[in-house]
């Protein structure tokens, strides 16, 4: 059993988001970087189906070097090894096409990925690695188990849930509940230093396209307070002076 | 030339998402001076695929196949790009549901093209094109230009509205070329609680938190729901003691949604539960904290116990019913 995980290392889910004065950057200093929130659930539950099988956990990163404790941090949680590609990701096709190139000459069993990353918020990666190898993919997955040679899966479908069977190898776009979020304990972290972490450069993909700037969202008007006593006339304020209902 | 729109259905039907992503898909192709035409795949019935010339589909592509009747992303992937090069598309829209957000990337690294994902406003096309996205978890919006010549855009539910454009809908046939490699994925079970308005689509949205002290009290926050005819969602930590199921957690490692009215009862209001909620129209928060960080962000807030709030909620909700029907 090899499973890929794949890392994204986004600001920590408190950090105060701050953009340079002509609004085309985040400004990193002074912030915290996590893995990515869906990815760890990715990575507990690669763990816990590599460990029965002896199989290995490799996490993989699309990032510069500063990056790393971010992917040491996955190892201390107990993937085997982890690669970072040397590069600095421009969008979801790009790193897309990084993962892919990688997965295509490492045959893993299963590609796991979060469903969403927490900083771009895009969710086009897992699809797009897919894509790229020709292998299934399956998003909003929140519960996988293996069954032979094929894996089943249960995603969220608007008001409800789909089981799906899968044939191995796969992409899985991971949601909550697939597994706890596992914590490092000290011996992992004490291991994590001496894993294998491989650099890899990255290959030429065509420049599809680019962010241009951010912006803030426009704050609310100030709040409005209802006395308790007239809490039952709040639909009537709903409809008068906000027409959503 | 033209502009195609992946018609999504739900057991044959189309929902108002897929009515918010034609309307998308009609102001671009007006924009640009293109026809629109709509793809539909699986069993959908003649009168209902008529239905989308009210919103602006010029043609509509049958693609009836009983292996297509539930959604499969690689098949119907397959089907949208031989789609969209059949008609020599420049943009492909669909909703951003969870299918959407599933098939979108697909489709994109089929054509080459640039995808523009979660959108939640209209693309500007003056020379280049420029599409606007949440990002950090609504903590902010990020601008994309897309560079490539084809471009697969999925817009989020209740970021557009339905606009009424009348337009023929010429119904044809369309067969796709599907290999056994896009079966590789099998619907077991597909599981739809019938009577449940689906969150991420919900214009009214009623959610409560810790401050309900356990989940035996949820039934006035049901009721609360059912009278506005609002869908239920939770906060995280509800979610993670097992109160309410995952799929109704909004927040930033949630659903994030923008629905028209969203009412939070004993949710203090964390910053990683605003991020998903954030871009809803109107936020009113009950909360029995006068210090609620909540309250900061809200429209309209009532100070006290959810216990005692949300019954006068039910009477208020159960009056106005009355007096608007």
């Amino acid at each position: 059993m090899k499973i890929l995980v794949c890392i994204s290392h986004v600001p920590d889910t408190t950090a105060k988001i701050t953009f340079t004065p002509d609004n085309k950057e985040f400004v990193s200093s002074g912030v915290t970087f996590i893995i990515n929130p869906y990815d760890e659930i990715a990575l507990a539950r690669a763990i816990e189906l590599a460990e029965p099988a002896k199989g290995s956990v490799t996490a993989l990163h699309v990032g510069d070097a500063s990056t790393e404790p971010t992917l040491r941090k996955a190892l201390a949680i107990g993937a085997t090894d982890a690669v970072r590609i040397n590069a600095q990701p421009r969008d979801g096709y790009y790193t897309a096409k990084q993962i892919a190139q990688y997965a295509s000459q490492h045959s893993f069993d299963m590609i796991l990925c979060g469903r969403e990353s927490s900083d771009h918020n895009g969710s086009s990666v897992p699809a797009m690695v897919a894509e790229f190898l020709d292998i299934p993919s399956v998003m909003f997955a929140k519960k996988l188990t293996l069954e032979g040679n094929s894996a089943v899966m249960e995603r969220e479908i608007e008001g409800g849930k789909e089981v799906i069977s899968s044939s191995l190898p796969f992409v899985a776009g991971v949601g909550e509940g697939m597994a706890e979020p596992k914590i490092p304990n000290m011996r992992g972290i004490m291991s994590a230093r001496t894993k294998p972490l491989a650099v890899v450069e990255p290959v030429d993909v065509p420049q599809l396209s680019k962010t241009l700037r951010y912006e803030k969202p426009e704050a609310r008007s100030s709040v409005k307070m209802i006395a308790a006593e007239e809490a039952a006339g709040l639909f009537n304020l709903l409809r008068e002076e906000k027409k959503v209902i | 030339m033209s502009v195609i729109v992946f018609a999504e259905n739900v057991q044959g039907k189309f929902k108002k998402s897929t009515f918010e992503a034609v309307s998308y898909a009609k102001a671009i192709a007006v924009k640009l001076n293109l026809p629109l035409t709509a793809v539909s795949i699986g069993q959908v019935a003649d009168a209902e695929l008529s239905g989308l010339g009210k919103y602006g589909a010029d043609k509509v592509l049958n693609c009836k196949n009983e292996k297509l009747n539930n959604f499969n992303v690689q098949p119907y992937a397959s089907v949208i790009a031989q789609a969209a090069k059949a008609e020599g598309a420049k943009v492909v829209v669909m909703g951003a549901s969870f299918s959407g957000k599933g098939v979108a990337p697909r489709v994109a690294v089929k054509l080459s093209a640039g995808l523009g994902e979660n959108l939640v406003d209209l693309p500007r096309m003056d020379g280049s094109f420029e599409v606007k996205k949440g990002a950090y978890s609504g903590k902010a919006f990020e601008y994309i230009e897309i560079l490539a010549d084809v471009k697969v855009l999925s817009v989020m539910p209740n970021s557009y509205k339905v606009v009424e454009n009348p337009a023929a809908a010429a119904i044809s046939s369309f067969d796709a070329q599907l290999t056994d490699k896009d079966f590789a994925l099998t619907v077991k079970e597909t599981v739809r609680a019938s009577d449940k308005i689906s969150l991420p689509d919900a214009e009214l949205v009623v959610s409560a938190g810790r401050g309900m002290k356990g989940p035996e009290n949820w039934g006035m926050i049901e009721e609360l729901a059912s009278l506005l005819g609002a869908a239920t969602a939770c906060s995280k930590p509800v979610s993670d003691a097992g109160w309410r199921p995952h799929s109704e957690h909004v927040g930033q490692t949630g659903i994030a949604i923008s629905p028209n009215l969203y009412i939070a009862i004993g949710i203090s209001g964390a910053i990683q539960h605003l991020a998903g909620v954030s871009s809803s129209k109107v936020i009113v928060v009950v909360n029995k904290d006068p210090e609620a960080p909540f309250f900061k962000s809200a429209d309209y807030g009532i100070l006290g116990d959810a216990f005692e709030i949300v019954p006068r909620l039910i009477e208020g909700a159960k009056a106005f019913k009355a007096s608007h029907n």
